[in-house]
């Protein structure tokens, strides 16, 4: 029942999110919708996910007010209107057929297919010794996928660097 | 029911995405899919009268939830921040050389 | 950490600032060793350690975090992080494959134990907690000046 109401809070947030005029507005009620989630996230008994959630979306508003603040932008009236707000109903009229197909054939809610995760309860403590499964899982069982989540990080470090840099001029700003 | 709502989040990001025209709106909404794919995934793996998927030291638990979701969702969601602070850069830097965030002001963008 | 009033928030936030980002630092630092044991881990508690250097940043100007760490020492420090996981990926082929925990197991519950997980853990949290302040460093920075 809690997930219901929060699910729905988080909706009405985001459509604040995407709807009012102003960028600073906007940018919190995106918080509003993170905390949520961090919220559903620890209803759902997934505690490393709500700690990571927490601190990932503290990080990610400061990010976003720091580059929104002090640039806002005139409204826009624009021409075709009729048309743009058509075609994107459509594209969701679409997604919505296809994911109500595809939800008849995934589990019900609550009793989840386990077959591959028997095996790590089971073995996981006497395999690896450590209490924390979800640790267990991305470090030891699975540990390629969080090579890969490294690989991504360090690309986008190196990305942003590479973006915001000054071109053509030697000396930087940064000694 | 608890599915749909979430891929009503979806849409609701999605229509961000495709519609808008401010460049911080649709981060925003990417922002919005990216918390309603980490929620599909970790709803699919609960379980009635779950358990966190930790081990206590006094006490045999049984009933688990999933914690293959959870590992899963713990590396996009930090992915999720590097995303996002890839776009808002560019963003900035779009914003530095026109002065503006709205996509069809940016005109001379092909050549 | 002088208080110059020309850069930075006031002295209230100041102040506040130089009681807690200590007790932040040592909290971020709790995470990553005890990721094995309770919730948490190295990306918690990477985010947690870049969130204690940006709070310090915030409140002083970016002057003095910059001396703290400038952003050659936290690249240098991210690809640490980056070489020091891969090795001990590599370090299970004495073993026989990749990512093979080699290390004594221990008994469960004890801080020492599990293997290769806590330096996986320790190498995750300084990749993830120098790259993201990287990422706000650059941000912060270059944008700036112009």
């Amino acid at each position: 029942m809690e997930l219901h109401i929060l699910l729905i809070f988080m909706i009405f947030a985001a459509i604040v999110a995407i709807e009012v005029k102003d960028l600073l507005s906007s940018v919190i009620a995106v918080g509003a919708v993170g905390f949520a989630l961090c919220l559903a996230f620890l209803v759902l008994k997934a505690p490393d996910l709500a700690i990571t959630q927490l601190v990932v979306e503290i990080l990610c508003l400061i990010i976003l007010i720091r580059a929104t603040i002090n640039k806002d932008l005139p409204l826009v009236i624009e021409g075709r209107w009729v048309f743009n707000t058509l075609s994107t109903l459509g594209f969701i009229a679409v997604f919505l057929l296809f994911s109500w197909l595809a939800l008849r054939e995934l589990p019900r809610f609550g009793e989840p297919i386990m077959e591959v995760v028997k095996k790590y309860l089971q073995e996981g403590v006497s395999k690896t010794g450590a209490v924390n499964i979800v640790t267990a899982v991305i470090l030891d069982f699975r540990a390629y996928d969080t090579l890969g989540e490294a690989t991504v990080l360090f690309t986008s470090v190196i990305g942003i660097m590479a973006i915001l840099r000054r071109p053509g001029r030697k000396k930087n700003n940064e000694k | 029911m608890l599915y749909f709502l979430c891929l009503i989040l979806f849409c609701v990001g999605l229509y961000g995405v495709l519609r808008k025209r401010n460049l911080v709106k649709m981060i925003i909404g990417l922002g919005i899919m990216e918390y309603a794919m980490n929620l599909f995934f970790v709803l699919l793996g609960y379980r009635f009268d779950g358990r966190a998927p930790i081990y206590a030291k006094d006490q045999e638990i049984l009933n688990m939830v999933d914690p293959l979701p959870q590992a899963l969702v713990l590396t996009s969601i930090v992915i999720g921040l590097g995303v996002t602070a890839l776009v808002i850069s560019i963003a900035v830097r779009i914003y530095e050389k026109y002065g503006t965030f709205d996509i069809t002001k940016i005109k001379r963008l092909k050549g | 950490m002088r208080n110059n009033p020309e850069t930075g928030m006031t002295l209230i936030v100041k102040t506040i600032t130089r009681l807690t980002v200590g007790l932040i630092l040592l909290f971020g630092i709790y995470i990553i060793l005890h990721g094995h044991l309770s919730p948490g881990g190295g990306f918690a508690g990477g985010v947690i350690v870049a969130l204690s250097f940006v709070h310090l940043m915030l409140a002083f100007g970016k002057d003095i975090a910059v001396s703290r760490v400038s952003k050659n020492l936290a690249s240098n420090l991210e690809s640490i992080g980056a070489l020091m996981f891969l090795s001990i990926a590599l370090l299970g082929f004495l073993g026989g494959s990749f990512f093979l925990n080699i290390l004594p197991k221990g008994t469960p519950f004890n801080l020492f134990s599990a293997g290769i997980i806590p330096l996986c853990n320790i190498a995750i949290g300084i990749k993830v907690g120098v790259g993201l302040f990287a990422i706000f460093l650059a941000l912060v920075v270059l944008e700036r000046s112009k």
